[in-house]
């Protein structure tokens, strides 16, 4: 069965016709193109398809693609400033080495943007425990945590 | 010089890409005209292959073909080959049965692939896939590795499911001292079986063109140049030439995307048959199946000591479970990567050790971050551990009474140390982690209900595997040099192609800081590529933490003839003598005068001649070098782990972790201790969390991430990390590699801690709750 979904990705309407099974981000990577929401599992662990939905981190891997009709998302293509400048966040997990491969990066700096609109100054082990649904197999967390405090502290700076 | 470089911690150039979802993963590439596969796996262990009846599959919606063992048997596809030939104790060489790429006849583990479905939407493929009939004559599962021996045999070739037997060392000279020993301690453990888990699952996307009968291979892999051999002569019998393999941004490997996999070969050989591409991405649970998995030893190990605590001899007996396959590095493993690393960083002067590598009917095991040596460290460094506490000694100091003080060093396991300072990176990691302090943190955590244990390792790991023609005698059926070549742009921008492939490690940073470096040049203007077959001109790719030893190596040497060139042409331009011409900070200068040329200037001159010496020197500024060591690097350190376990749950924290390491030279500290987070917490994964259950009909109990425990975030500390530096002697760079450091040495470390904190002798890997728990109460049942 298809259905026609429409909501606002990275600012701009988006519709579409799509089988009513099409996982949300399987509509971001297949179908929009934005192939910078990662897909590193099947069982929602992993949070590498962690997008903003209506400004709350979600895994877009666990909800089919018209439960987000109406809403708005961001992706990790959305976050930088229209003329390429990193966010605080993306810059603080550049500066502070928090990125090896790449792949579960996205899911971390879109969780780590919801994170620190309610941590403007998070202590180590609230990023840990807010990490809880993001897996990274390269850095060991060590240098993430301290990019997402750096990150934070960062946005909160900038507001 | 200056302004050097290096040392310095310089920010990555590939961040900006990763940050912004630029990267370019395989199932990121889409290609005109794409289709998409499914594979049919089995759900059974062994069985016996009845019937595969894909006519339902054919007629459903989208599909384009199906593909059974039988079509690529008939297509004359060959099987998977080994790339290291082991020679076993009777001077036989080990058992090779057939990998097939789809099963022909019978199947031998869980997620083995039966049949391939190709269609135009990858929900078709699935779809379809679920309409394959296959008639499965199940045979009993040989899972259980110390027993697999006096099972019935899973391949014919091999009736007793066993590969090899293998030693290396004197045997009688260590039963000799055995014999003389005053203490003598003994273990016996499994060394976990590991899911490598790269986050980016495997995926390969291959087109054909019959414009020019070119194959083009995207694939997740760490060494596309290997890869691309491995395809053309064994599996596919085409020539190299025209097939191009592109190993794009790879989202981590850890050693699992070294291998030669059946599905890169399917999609390869069915994109020229429907004449379009193909894609296959792995679910996770697919990885879980059909990843090469790492470590699954058993192993009794021995070691004997005089009355002082001297080392005499260690005696170790491992059996090695490579699964129902031969991976493609599987044989030397747990051979050559890990009866010669016995040695640690002691003089333990004779040391025997057998290894029987069976067969099973579990996912195929190879290398996996650290690949022989984790295994290795872990049997010394448990050993030397527990001979302490038997002998009532400080475990550093009984360490120490042990070590290496004088380099180079030949051990009795055919290792050549050629340098190392093994007392300064001890005595640095006592110090970081305020050992002198710790019994009053003890008695601290004590009155917390906790208890609390220190740990130390000591590893010692060989890096670089080298030279070509020594492994080529152990049987090596692969040169393991590398490439590089620089190419300088007529203004005077450069482009570095190395045959190392990243996949995390930040080459594009490291490399581009040696060559900046060497060339007195802003790092913005060299770039660094990797990773495509049509663009470099070879390479071995990225395992065994060999990129910068053995790659940057091969970029320094092509920068020397660039110099070298460089002067020659400079020289013509000066009017000068070429024994005159010195090269400083980016420029050629007439040696004790002030006429001077840049280094854009000498590269325009070789790209537009107008100037120029056409009758002695051809135009242009491209050189490129291969190189290929003289011997291994041996990067070693001292890890000090302190846990608190509580002693109602047996919950375990890792209370502190501090690594001191000995890489030699680095290049840029903050990507070193990048590398060394990532391989502790990889470690720390093995000893704490990571369990890999198959049952006894050969399921496999762990295959998701809700069932098998990679480290999360609160499951591993924040590291104390330092360095200590004895530079590498046999490369230019000074350089060891740092890559699986934190992986081998982590385990012992951990498991020293725990063992201390509980007051036992030994605890299984991984030390979960309740591992820990029931070793509690058991103790505690003991006392009553």
């Amino acid at each position: 069965m298809s259905v026609k979904v429409s909501m606002k990705v990275n600012g701009q309407p988006v519709s579409a016709e799509l089988e009513s099974r099409t996982l949300l981000v399987t509509f971001i990577r297949e179908h929009l193109r934005l192939t910078g929401t990662h897909v590193g599992c099947d069982t929602a662990q992993c949070g590498a398809c962690t997008v903003l939905m209506n400004g709350k981190a979600i895994k877009s891997c666990s909800i089919v693609a018209m439960q987000a009709e109406g809403a708005d998302i961001l992706t990790i293509e959305g976050v930088a400033k229209p003329d390429g400048t990193l966010h605080p966040m993306q810059a603080a997990f550049k500066e502070n080495h928090g990125l090896q491969c790449g792949f579960c990066t996205p899911g971390m700096v879109m969780n780590a943007l919801d994170f620190a609109k309610s941590h403007p100054n998070p202590t180590d082990q609230e990023v840990r425990e807010a990490l809880e649904g993001n897996l990274c197999r390269c850095t060991g967390y060590h240098n993430i945590v301290k990019s997402i405090v750096a990150g934070a502290r960062a946005m909160a700076a900038a507001k | 010089m200056e302004h050097s470089l290096i040392g310095k911690r310089i920010q990555r150039k590939e961040d900006y890409r990763f940050l912004t979802g630029a990267g370019q993963y395989t199932d990121d590439v889409e290609l005109p005209k794409q289709t998409f596969a499914a594979f049919v796996r089995s759900p059974h262990a062994h069985a016996r292959l009845k019937s595969v009846n894909v006519e339902k599959a054919k007629k459903a919606p989208g599909v384009l073909a199906v593909y059974t063992g039988q079509d690529l048997a008939d297509a004359k596809v060959g099987g998977l080959p080994c790339g290291w030939l082991i020679t076993d104790v009777k001077g036989q060489p080990m058992k090779e049965p057939p990998y097939p790429v789809l099963a022909q006849g019978k199947v031998r583990h869980v997620g083995e692939r039966v049949a391939v479905v190709i269609a135009e939407t990858l929900e078709q493929a699935r779809d379809a896939a679920e309409r394959v009939e296959v008639d499965y004559e199940v045979l009993p599962a040989v899972v259980d590795a110390a027993t697999a021996g006096r099972k019935p045999g899973i391949h014919e070739i091999a009736p007793d499911n066993t590969c090899y037997v293998w030693a290396l060392g004197d045997k009688a000279a260590v039963d000799a001292a055995f014999s003389k020993a005053s203490h003598v301690t003994t273990l016996e453990f499994v060394n976990n079986r590991l899911v490598p888990n790269a986050i980016e699952p495997r995926s390969a996307n291959a087109a054909y063109s019959r414009a020019d009968d070119g194959y083009t291979l995207y694939v997740a892999n760490q060494n596309p140049h290997v890869e691309r051999l491995l395809m053309t002569a064994f599996v596919l019998g085409l020539p190299e030439s025209k097939v191009r393999v592109v190993a794009p941004d790879v989202g981590g490997g850890f050693g699992s995307k070294i291998y030669l996999y059946p599905e890169d070969h399917a999609v390869t050989w069915a994109a020229k048959k429907l004449n379009r591409p193909v894609k296959w991405t792995a679910e996770r649970s697919e990885s879980f199946l059909s990843d090469a998995h790492g470590r699954d030893h058993v192993t009794r190990a021995e070691l004997a000591l005089d009355k002082d605590g001297k080392f005499l001899a260690m005696r170790v007996k491992t059996t090695a479970n490579l699964g129902a396959y031969l991976s493609t590095f599987a044989s030397c493993i747990p051979t050559i990567l890990y009866a010669t690393l016995l040695a640690g960083q002691y003089t333990t002067p004779a040391i025997y050790c057998e290894v029987t590598a069976v067969f099973t009917n579990t996912a195929p095991v190879d290398a996996y971050r650290g690949a022989g040596r984790p295994e290795a460290t872990y049997v010394v460094e448990r050993l030397v551990e527990t001979a302490a506490r038997e002998m009532k000694m400080d475990p550093a100091e009984l360490r120490r009474k042990n070590f290496i003080r004088q380099f180079p060093y030949q051990t009795p396991v055919a290792l050549l140390y050629d340098t190392g300072d093994y007392e300064a990176t001890l005595k640095a990691a006592q110090d970081l982690a305020d050992v002198s302090n710790y019994e009053k943190r003890r008695a601290e955590s004590l009155k917390r209900g906790k208890l609390r244990g220190l740990g130390y390792a000591c590893y010692i790991e060989a890096c670089g595997i080298a030279p070509s023609n020594i492994a080529g005698a152990l049987g090596a059926r692969a040169g393991l040099f590398e490439a590089g070549e620089i190419r300088v742009h007529p203004t005077g921008t450069v482009t570095v192609f190395t045959g190392s492939h990243a996949h995390g490690q930040g080459h594009e940073t490291t490399f581009a800081q040696v060559v900046a470096d060497r060339l007195g040049l802003p790092i913005e203007k060299v770039e660094v590529v990797h990773g495509d077959t049509s663009k470099i001109l070879f390479g071995m790719g990225t395992y065994g933490s060999r990129s910068i030893a053995v790659g940057g190596t091969a970029i320094v040497k092509a920068l020397d003839k660039v110099i070298a060139k460089g002067r020659k042409i400079a020289a013509h331009l000066l009017e000068a003598g070429e024994q005159d011409i010195e090269y400083e900070n980016g420029t050629f200068k007439v040696a004790g005068t002030d006429r001077q040329k840049s280094f854009a200037e000498v590269a325009f001159a070789a790209y537009v001649p107008h100037n120029y010496p056409l009758d002695k020197l051809e135009p242009g500024l491209n050189e490129n070098a291969f190189y290929d060591p003289t011997n291994f690097t041996f990067p070693a350190g001292s890890y000090v782990c302190e846990v608190e376990v509580d002693k109602e749950t047996g919950a375990t924290q890792i209370a502190s972790f501090v690594a001191v390491d000995d890489f030699g030279k680095i290049i840029n500290p903050m990507i070193v201790e990048g590398q060394v987070h990532g391989g502790l917490a990889q470690g720390i994964g093995q000893a704490l969390t990571e369990c890999t259950r198959y049952d006894s009909d050969g399921q496999l109990l762990t295959g998701s991430f809700s069932d098998y425990a990679i480290p999360r975030a609160t499951d591993v500390p924040s590291f104390g990390l330092d360095t200590r530096e004895t530079p590498c002697t046999h490369n230019p760079l000074g350089v060891k590699g740092c890559g699986e450091a934190g992986a081998i040495g982590a385990p012992a470390a951990v498991m020293n801690a725990i063992t201390d904190a509980l007051g036992v002798k030994d605890l299984a890997m991984p030390a979960t709750s309740h591992t820990v728990w029931k070793k509690l109460q058991e103790k505690n049942h003991a006392r009553v």
